[in-house]
């Protein structure tokens, strides 16, 4: 199994980009995922930045891929994303059927897990659209995943999310602008100011969500850790890891190691608990409310 | 149903009693023969009547999805309202003569989106997904052959359609998955000595003091705490009702519009119905001279969540 860092779904300073993909470039990642899903207000690296970034990258060994913004609205949005498609040098993350539409017929797009692909009907249409890997949406449990496997098409790879907080739902509006009572078009870019975005609590003071700009994330931590083996048996050919403001290089060490055999599920467990300072989940992997947390036996 | 077409709609939508659709409830869903007896009595008054197939078929079992497809076909539905590509396409094969109504659960949001499905499959009609600004929808009407239907009135869904897994993280159904959101089985009501709590599958979305009205529990528009703050951190129980938008929604070429109808009753489908027929008629014969009456702003505002409601994302302010 090769190991993928996705995209930085959280807005973060130039420098902190920088810094985060100079360290990603010396990991052990196989696939680095770059460019700006959730938002295009946040521009702290344009276009061309990301090219450059991509090509340092592959240099470094690293196959790249471009994602492309799962909630398109504008016509300048649509812009963007054909400068994307037409980029001629990097594979391209389909995130929606826009993106799709722009990609389908030229092979090698990977269709992002943004794409409603739950069966294998569905499947077998992305894999003929020209896609060469497919990440399922979240909310696809174990169960789900082993039967769109069996039916899976040859040569399309299958990439699972494995890792952070739960990319689970995107809106028109900003809920960080809202909260900073901040109209969307003058946001004055706060989502800078929460490099792991911002905790929303249940009134009795239970972590429950996590507010990104116009996209809503679990407050727990998703964690497939526990899972490598079955993932592997499935014939799961990439782990997402999502990327996390802090301690990110210790989260992949512990992927690598588990994908190498060299821990124990438990050690890992334990050092991946160390990196973070919320709860983990993983119903959804066992096709619960995504919000729990099993221990298999 | 029987109030939506006595009361003016040109088109009504039903689902089929099972997970097929996205308001998967017994009760507001028709087994066959309702579906079958429902669709004579609409089309003997001119009525068009649509089969709502627009959850997403789950691994291995397509079959269920593929038989309300087959039985709009057979009994002659005027169109199947979907979601998934693979249905889609199972439909375009089939039953090529079935008209396809690409539903607000694909999260079509741009003309590309939409030209691709028609290509794809010949999507005749879309539903656009509630996040498009008024000019934004005009651009899309503008880019694309396909008939653009948008929602008018009823409840706001405040993420996209069709990417929201709020409610299956909660409660392990999803819209997606099940066809429903914050499902009533996993509601808990209880009255503590100062308010009233409710909780969706153990998590509280809200408190209650005496003396506010509670309304149903969807997850997104409970009262959490951000920053210290408690407020409606996503949206508040508020519907979506575009009614002073109609001569514009008109003017830039919009085919239909949508009015939420299968969670509600025969009384306020009824209701809702007659205020908007009488309005789209008012706007079509002089569109220069529309003005609300205030019956119609009346009737409306009676019945959203609420009594409060919005223009949601056709006006900028809201996003």
């Amino acid at each position: 199994m090769k190991l993928a860092v996705g995209p930085v779904l959280y807005y973060w300073s130039r420098e902190a980009l920088l810094d985060f993909y100079a360290e990603v470039a010396r990991s052990s990642a196989d696939v680095v995922y770059l460019g700006e899903v959730v938002c295009s207000r946040r521009h702290s690296l344009r276009f061309e930045d990301w090219l450059g970034l991509a090509r340092e990258l592959r240099s470094a060994g690293k196959e790249v891929v471009l994602s492309s913004q799962a909630l398109l609205e504008s016509e300048a949005e649509l812009r963007t994303l054909r400068q994307l498609a037409r980029n001629g040098e990097f594979t391209v993350e389909a995130n929606d059927a826009s993106a799709l539409a722009l990609l389908a017929g030229a092979p090698g797009f990977v269709a992002g897990p943004h794409l409603n692909v739950y069966n294998e009907t569905t499947l077998a249409w992305i894999a003929e659209l020209g896609a060469k890997r497919w990440v399922p949406p979240v909310e696809l449990g174990r169960e789900a995943l082993r039967v769109l496997q069996q039916k899976r098409p040859s040569g399309l790879e299958t990439e699972v999310f494995a890792y952070g907080r739960l990319p689970l739902a995107f809106s028109a509006r900003c809920f960080t602008a809202r909260h900073y009572d901040l109209p969307k078009d003058d946001c004055r870019f706060r989502c800078l100011e929460h490099s792991a975005g911002l905790p929303l609590a249940t009134r009795d003071g239970e972590p429950f969500l996590t507010l990104n700009g116009t996209q809503t994330q679990s407050a727990r931590v998703y964690d497939l850790s526990a899972a490598t083996g079955e993932l592997r048996e499935l014939g799961v050919d990439i782990l997402r890891i999502s990327p996390q403001a802090s301690r990110f290089d210790e989260i992949l060490s512990v992927f690598r190691a588990l994908i190498e055999g060299t821990i124990s599920a438990g050690d890992a467990c334990r050092r991946l608990e160390a990196t973070r300072s919320v709860a983990a989940c993983n119903g959804y992997w066992h096709g619960q409310p995504g919000m729990e947390y099993r221990i298999d036996a | 149903m029987k109030a939506a077409v006595e009361s003016g709609a040109d088109c009504v939508y039903v689902g089929l009693r099972d997970d097929t659709n996205a308001r998967n409830f017994a009760a507001l869903n028709l087994d066959e023969a309702a579906a079958r007896k429902g669709l004579s009595c609409a089309h003997a008054a001119g009525v068009k009547v649509l089969l709502a197939i627009n959850t997403y078929p789950q691994p291995g079992g397509a079959e269920r999805w593929r038989r309300a497809v087959d039985f709009a076909a057979e009994v002659g539905f005027d169109a199947v309202l979907l979601a998934d590509a693979g249905l889609m396409r199972y439909c375009a094969d089939r039953h090529p003569s079935l008209q396809i109504h690409l539903s607000v659960q694909a999260s079509a949001t741009s003309y590309e989106a939409i030209n691709f499905y028609r290509r794809q499959f010949g999507v005749r009609r879309a539903v656009l997904p509630r996040v498009l600004s008024l000019s934004q929808v005009e651009n899309l009407v503008r880019n694309t052959e396909a008939e653009i239907e948008v929602f008018g009135f009823g409840s706001l869904c405040v993420m996209v359609e069709g990417r929201c897994a709020l409610s299956s993280y909660v409660t392990g159904d999803s819209p997606n998955t099940r066809g429903v959101c914050s499902p009533a089985k996993a509601v808990r009501w209880k009255q503590g000595p100062d308010a009233l709590e409710v909780r969706l599958n153990g998590v509280l979305l809200d408190r209650y003091a005496q003396g506010e009205t509670a309304g149903y529990p969807t997850l997104c528009k409970g009262r959490f705490s951000v920053n210290d703050e408690t407020y409606y951190a996503i949206e508040e129980p508020s519907s979506l009702n575009a009614l002073a938008l109609l001569p514009e929604l008109m003017r830039i070429g919009v085919a239909a519009i949508k009015i939420e109808g299968r969670q509600r009753s025969p009384a306020y489908v009824a209701e809702v119905t007659r205020v908007w027929r009488e309005a789209i008629d008012e706007c079509a014969r002089n569109p220069s001279r529309f003005s609300m009456r205030p019956r119609w702003t009346e009737v409306l505002a009676r019945l959203c969540e609420g009594q409060q409601h919005t223009l949601g994302a056709y006006h900028r302010r809201w996003k």
